[in-house]
C-alpha cells in the first residue's frame, strides 16, 4: 500500500517536472518579446508612427532622427523578388522530385543536394555572391558596381529554394495515387494529370511553403548585407542600392548607443513580428490541410 | 509533345536549382585548398600586418584559424548542451499531451521560435547575456543566442521522431509496472535515439555556420580564448573579418572550405543516420 503511494507521487513528480521544464521555452519566447518591447521603447517614445513611415535615417548628433522605412522596403522588395525568382525553380524541382521521377535515385541524388543547399552558412553565400555573381552583375550592367536588390534577391532567392521544395515536394508525393491512375485510365496524358490531379491536391502545401520559405528571406542576413550595398534609402530601382532590416543590425549595431540602439532593436521587433505572422500564416494553411 | 516540352523544362530547371551547389563547392575547392595545412589549422589568426608583409614578399600568408575553430566548438558545444535536455524535454512532453491544450500552446510557440530570424537572437542575447550577465561581448552570450536557436529544432525532431514509435512499447512497459520516469528514460528516449540525434546533428550543423548572431554577442578573438565570459572568435567570424581586410582576402577561401566541410559531414552524418532508421 505505501510502496503503491510511492509510485503514484513519483509518476505524478516526473508530469509535473515535463510540464515545468517544457514551460521555459514559452518564458524564453515571452522574455524575447518582453526585451524587444522594451528596448524599443525610447525609440518609439521619440518618433512615434514616423519610426516606420520616416525614410531618413540620420545618425548626426544634434539632428538624430531614425525612420526605418529604407529598411523596411528593402527587407520586403528583396524577399518579394526573391521569391519570385525563386518559384519557376523550385516548383520544378519538386515535380522533378515528387512527381516524374518519384522514388528513382536521380530523384534521391537531386534531393540530397537540394538539401545540402540548404546545408550552406549564410556567410559563404555571401561570399560567392561577392565574389562570382557579383562580376557576373557587372558584365550584364546591372546595379550600382554589381550591389544592389536585384543581385541579393538572385542569392537569396537560391537560398530559399530548398525550403519551398523540400514541403512542396512532400506534398505533391502524397497525392494519391488511385486519383493519378484513375486520371490516366480515362486517358489524360502526364501534364494533364499534373494540371489535373496534382495541383489541385497539393496547392495549399504548396502554397504554405513558399510562405515559409518567404519568411526565411525576410530574416536573411549575412548574404543581403554583402550584396545589396548598405545604402540608407528606398531602393530607387530594382537594380539600384539599398538596405534591409537584418543588415542594417548587423552593419549598425557595433557603434550603437542610445537613441540608436533603441532604433536598431525597434528594427528587430518589427522584423521579429513581420516573420512571425509571415511564418503563423504558413503553418496554419498546413495544420488546415493535414487536418 | 507538349508533354515532352514540360518535362525537358522540369529537368532544365531542376539541373539550374542545384548548380549552385556545384558551383560553390568547386569554388570554395578550387580557391581554398592550397592555404590549408596543419599551421592553417593550429596557429592563430595573423594580424593585418604580417599578412601585407606576407603579400609584399609574395609569401604564403602566416597563421591560420584555431582561434575560430576552438571558439566555434566552445560555443556550439555549450549551445547543445543547454538546448538538448531542454529540447529533448520539451518534445517528450509534447509527445505525452497530444491533444492538450497546454501541449499545443507549447508546441505553436516553438514553432514561432522556430521562424525568428538569427539576427533578433543576437539581439536578445545582446540585452540578456551581455548587458546582465557577462558584461560585455562574451561566449557565453554567443551560445546563448545559438541554443535558443537550436532549441525548436530538437524539440520538433524529438517529437516527430517519439511520434513514430509503436505505442505497444510503451503500453508494455507501463503495463509492467515500470514507474513512468523508467518509461521515458529507458523506453522512449533509447527506441528514438537515432531520429533525435539526426535533429540534434542538423540543428548543430546549422548554428555552426551562424554568423549574424555572434557579431552581437561574442564579438571575436584574435587569440584562442578559453574564458567563456570574454569575447571569443568562431570560424563564421573570421571569415567576416578576412572578407573586411583586403590583406587576409587569401584566408577567405581556405577558412570557408573549412567551415563547409565540417558542416557538410554533420549533415551527411545525420542523413545517413536517418537513412538507415528507414
Amino acid at each position: 500500500m505505501k510502496l503503491e503511494y510511492f509510485k503514484m507521487n513519483s509518476d505524478r513528480i516526473t508530469r509535473i517536472v515535463l510540464s515545468l521544464v517544457s514551460f521555459i521555452i514559452v518564458i524564453v519566447a515571452a522574455g524575447m518579446v518582453y526585451s524587444l518591447i522594451e528596448g524599443s521603447i525610447p525609440a518609439i517614445k521619440t518618433f512615434g508612427w514616423k519610426f516606420i513611415f520616416s525614410n531618413n535615417w540620420d545618425p548626426t548628433s544634434g539632428r538624430e532622427n531614425y525612420g526605418a522605412l529604407p529598411f523596411i522596403a528593402g527587407t520586403m522588395i528583396t524577399s518579394i523578388l526573391a521569391l519570385l525568382i525563386s518559384l519557376p525553380l523550385s516548383f520544378s524541382t519538386s515535380l522533378f522530385l515528387g512527381e516524374y521521377f518519384k522514388g528513382t535515385r536521380v530523384a534521391r541524388i537531386l534531393n540530397m543536394l537540394v538539401d545540402l543547399l540548404a546545408g550552406i552558412p549564410s556567410i559563404v553565400y555571401g561570399l560567392w555572391g561577392f565574389y562570382v555573381l557579383r562580376p557576373l552583375m557587372i558584365d550584364l550592367g546591372i546595379g550600382n558596381q554589381g550591389f544592389g536588390v536585384f543581385t541579393s534577391s538572385v542569392i537569396l532567392a537560391i537560398m530559399i529554394i530548398p525550403y519551398a521544395t523540400s514541403l512542396s515536394n512532400e506534398i505533391i508525393a502524397m497525392v494519391p495515387n488511385d486519383l493519378k491512375e484513375a486520371a490516366y485510365s480515362l486517358g489524360a496524358t502526364r501534364l494533364e494529370v499534373i494540371q489535373t490531379v496534382t495541383i489541385p491536391n497539393a496547392h495549399s502545401g504548396i502554397i504554405a511553403g513558399y510562405i515559409l520559405s518567404f519568411g526565411r528571406a525576410l530574416g536573411e542576413t549575412m548574404a543581403v548585407t554583402m550584396l545589396i550595398g548598405n545604402s540608407n534609402k528606398v531602393p530607387d530601382s530594382l537594380f539600384g542600392t539599398g538596405n534591409s532590416m537584418a543588415s542594417v543590425i548587423a552593419n549598425q549595431f557595433g557603434e550603437a548607443d542610445g537613441l540608436k540602439l533603441s532604433s536598431l532593436i525597434a528594427i528587430g521587433l518589427l522584423l521579429f513580428l513581420i516573420t512571425g505572422i509571415v511564418n503563423a500564416l504558413g503553418k496554419l494553411i498546413i495544420k488546415r490541410m493535414t487536418r | 509533345m507538349k508533354d515532352k516540352i514540360v518535362l525537358g523544362l522540369v529537368i532544365l530547371l531542376s539541373l539550374i536549382t542545384i548548380s549552385p551547389i556545384i558551383l560553390i563547392i568547386g569554388e570554395l575547392i578550387m580557391k581554398g585548398y592550397r592555404q590549408i595545412s596543419l599551421d592553417f589549422l593550429i596557429q592563430n589568426t595573423p594580424d593585418t600586418y604580417s599578412a601585407m608583409t606576407a603579400i609584399a614578399n609574395g609569401e604564403r600568408i602566416p597563421g591560420g584559424i584555431a582561434n575560430g575553430i576552438i571558439g566555434s566548438l566552445i560555443m556550439v558545444a555549450m549551445a547543445a548542451i543547454i538546448a538538448i535536455p531542454l529540447g529533448v524535454i520539451t518534445g517528450v512532453y509534447l509527445y505525452e499531451n497530444p491533444g492538450k491544450r497546454m501541449a499545443n500552446f507549447t508546441r505553436n510557440i516553438s514553432d514561432i521560435l522556430q521562424g525568428v530570424p538569427s539576427i533578433v537572437l543576437g539581439l536578445i542575447s545582446y540585452l540578456w547575456v551581455v548587458k546582465h550577465i557577462t558584461n560585455g561581448y562574451s561566449a557565453l552570450a554567443g551560445s546563448a543566442s545559438l541554443a535558443i536557436m537550436m532549441l525548436p529544432m530538437i524539440v520538433r525532431s524529438t517529437e516527430e521522431t517519439l511520434k513514430m514509435i509503436p505505442d505497444s512499447l510503451k503500453e508494455a512497459a507501463l503495463a509492467l509496472g515500470t514507474p513512468y520516469h523508467k518509461v521515458i528514460f529507458r523506453v522512449l528516449i533509447p527506441t528514438g535515439f537515432s531520429g533525435m540525434l539526426t535533429g540534434i546533428l542538423l540543428g548543430i550543423s546549422r548554428v555552426l555556420g551562424e554568423t549574424a548572431p555572434l557579431m552581437l554577442t561574442a564579438l571575436g578573438s584574435s587569440m584562442i580564448n578559453t574564458n567563456i565570459t570574454k569575447p571569443t572568435s568562431a570560424m563564421p567570424l573570421l571569415i567576416w573579418e578576412f572578407y573586411n581586410d583586403p590583406n587576409m582576402i587569401d584566408l577567405i577561401w581556405s577558412s570557408s572550405l573549412m567551415l563547409m566541410i565540417m558542416v557538410l559531414l554533420l549533415n551527411i552524418i545525420s542523413k545517413q543516420i536517418a537513412g538507415k532508421r528507414r
